[in-house]
């Protein structure tokens, strides 16, 4: 039985000694000292429409809780509001392609995925459309629980051909990517980040930007490679900051588009003598960036010590992010703990 | 008010005698496969000639010239009936008739928009075509273009929660330039329409989600060119549909008169038999 099985149903609770806050549908994701961004997917897709007359937004009610209201209030006559109604806005968008626009469709993670996917791989995918999925609370990002955890998203859109998928880390990350995937001639799935983002990469790596379908080393490591995706690289970061204290010296490759990968990138930087390499994502570990990285690593002939972070096969349970976080290993205490335990 | 071009092509070839052409074409091709979707072809038919010989608009030598009304074929399994008029309208060549269904084919079994020349999209996983057409209109009327978009669907399409989302999703976007046109024949994979998710008559649905709504005989051409003059004319700013009931395998006495089946079989003697049966009924 996982977790969050019935069993525990029936036994009485006591108000915990330490309170921690409820779960808020949308949890703040902004780890301690950094600056935020306001709204970046929203902002930077008005900035982009500005300049390209083909693009149009819409969603199914989440224009809000996507950032895509920035848009909507911007350019009202070139948003469509599709209503709670994931299907025809995944066959709106493909039919608006046909006629030679250029659809950016928001909803959450999980609706996207599970609920319209036929309508993506078929009317969308299967069609080679450049209509841009962008979706909020990807992976474990709302405590909310299974309805709203899209843990598995990576991996239902990894099988489907002509799909680019990208798991930005930050704001930079969200921001650089629109004109990016924009520019990209097919179908892309983006997870998003929304709300106050966290300005990370560029405090790391000042010259760092965004490139659709690289990977990029945003830290030098000669014990460790971490090769992580999302949020995940954010943990990786302060991981290795915390690790770096006790002597453990940390790279970590930001892998922010999951498919096509930057097979040459990741070998290359695999094949180097003695790293243990760890693969860190805000997802599954079945059918995600490690099964991904694994693959690539070992019909190229590279064997290294590899380790896998990422969500156990369960359903989530509900509670504060940060507890979940931890319970499920993606926390910057349990990555560092977790790849001190492998050295 | 929906402006309206003059339809084309201009011919002196009768909108009956079309029909017959295209429901003659259909069974050639069920003839070369020894099998096909013959009974939906036969009972559309008369629907598909008032389509393209008398609603729409398009240049069969530019099957993707933007001026275009746009012809979607939601029912992907309806495919050699769409082939029967793409080749009786010029868009495909007929010298091709004899590759329906094989190996290389432009022709595959179900309709698919990248094997194709003039079918839009890919169809096949029902209850996709209306909503495609609710983007395809929203970008039209971006554009300012006055084409229509046709979906042609089937009853069992309209089991898809999929295909509702569409149907208020059009009224909530005034798209009086698409027509969506459901072919009634009462019959689905398991059996009767009616005995799966028909219980409440489908013209008073769709009226009450606030759709022009008609009702007519799918095989009385009289009836059906007038319901297409009165979908293309309506003045609200409102979708239109228009509800065929048609005949399963209509135009062949013997196989009318057969159990009726989603998948009708027809025996490899039987194919002459029907253009027999059919040479018969050529429209004078």
């Amino acid at each position: 039985m996982t977790t969050n099985s019935m069993a525990r149903k029936y036994e009485p609770r006591k108000v915990p000694e330490k309170k921690v806050a409820t779960s808020a549908m949308i949890a703040s994701l902004a780890a301690e000292g950094y600056d935020t961004v306001a709204a970046p997917f929203g902002h930077a897709l008005v900035d982009l429409a500005e300049r390209d007359e083909r693009i149009v937004g819409l969603s199914a009610d989440l224009s809000k809780y996507t950032d895509l209201h920035i848009f909507a209030k911007a350019m009202p006559d070139r948003f469509y509001q599709m209503g709670m109604a994931e299907q025809v806005l995944m066959s709106a968008a493909a039919g608006l392609a046909r006629e030679g626009f250029l659809p950016f469709a928001t909803t959450y993670a999980v609706f996207a995925s599970r609920r319209a996917y036929d309508f993506i791989a078929m009317a969308i995918a299967e069609e080679n459309l450049p209509v841009k999925i962008a979706c909020a609370l990807p992976g474990l990002t709302t405590g909310y629980g299974p309805s709203h955890q899209a843990f598995e998203d990576l991996a239902i859109f990894r099988g489907l051909p002509n799909m680019t998928l990208v798991d930005p880390c930050d704001a930079c990350d969200v921001a650089g990517m629109v004109p990016e995937i924009a520019r990209h001639p097919g179908p892309v799935y983006a997870r998003l980040l929304r709300g106050k983002v966290p300005s990370v990469l560029t405090r790391h790596k000042p010259d760092y930007r965004f490139e659709l379908g690289r990977a990029q080393m945003i830290r030098e490591g000669r014990d460790v490679l971490v090769i992580s995706t999302g949020i995940m690289t954010m943990r990786a970061l302060d991981a290795a900051e915390r690790l770096a204290t006790d002597g453990v010296d940390v790279a970590v490759l930001h892998t922010p588009t999951v498919k096509p990968l930057d097979t040459e990138t990741i070998r290359a930087a695999a094949a180097e003598d003695g790293r243990l390499v760890v693969t860190a994502e805000n997802h599954t570990l079945m059918g995600g960036l490690g099964e991904a990285v694994a693959r690539t690593l070992l019909t190229g002939g590279i064997a290294p010590d590899f380790r896998m972070i990422g969500l156990p096969d369960e359903f989530l349970e509900a509670g504060a992010l940060p507890t979940l976080h931890d319970m499920y290993g993606l926390s910057v205490d349990r990555v560092a703990e977790q790849i001190k335990s492998w050295l | 008010m929906s402006t309206r071009r003059v339809a084309t092509p201009l011919s002196n070839v009768s909108v009956e005698q079309r029909a017959w052409n295209i429901r003659h074409k259909a069974l050639r091709m069920g003839e070369v496969q020894g099998q096909g979707y013959i009974g939906q072809a036969l009972g559309i038919a008369d629907v598909l000639a008032a389509s393209y010989f008398h609603a729409m608009e398009y240049r069969p030598e530019d099957p993707e010239w933007d001026g275009r009304d746009r012809f979607l074929l939601s029912i992907g399994h309806y495919a050699i009936a769409l082939y029967a008029v793409l080749m009786e309208a010029g868009i495909l060549p007929e010298e091709e008739l004899e590759t329906y269904g094989m190996d290389d084919s432009r022709m595959p079994m179900s309709g698919m928009a990248s094997y194709t020349p003039g079918m839009e999209i890919t169809g096949g996983s029902l209850g996709h075509g209306l909503g495609i057409a609710v983007g395809m209109a929203m970008g039209l009327k971006r554009k300012r273009n006055p084409a229509f978009v046709f979906n042609l669907m089937s009853d069992g399409e309209l089991n898809e929660g999929s295909t509702w989302e569409a149907v208020m999703s059009a009224v909530q976007h005034g798209l009086d330039n698409l027509v969506c046109l459901v072919d009634f024949n009462d019959q689905q994979a398991d059996g009767k329409a009616t005995d799966a998710m028909a219980r409440v008559p489908e013209e008073v649905k769709w009226r009450a989600f606030g759709w022009h709504a008609q009702r007519v005989d799918g095989n009385d051409m009289e009836q059906v060119i007038a319901a297409f003059d009165a979908a293309r004319t309506f003045p609200d700013a409102v979708p239109r549909v228009i509800i065929f009931d048609t005949t399963m395998c209509k135009g062949v006495d013997f196989l009318e008169q057969r159990e009726i089946t989603h998948f009708v079989r027809v025996e490899s003697d039987e194919w002459a038999k029907a253009l027999n049966v059919l040479e018969k009924g050529r429209p004078q």
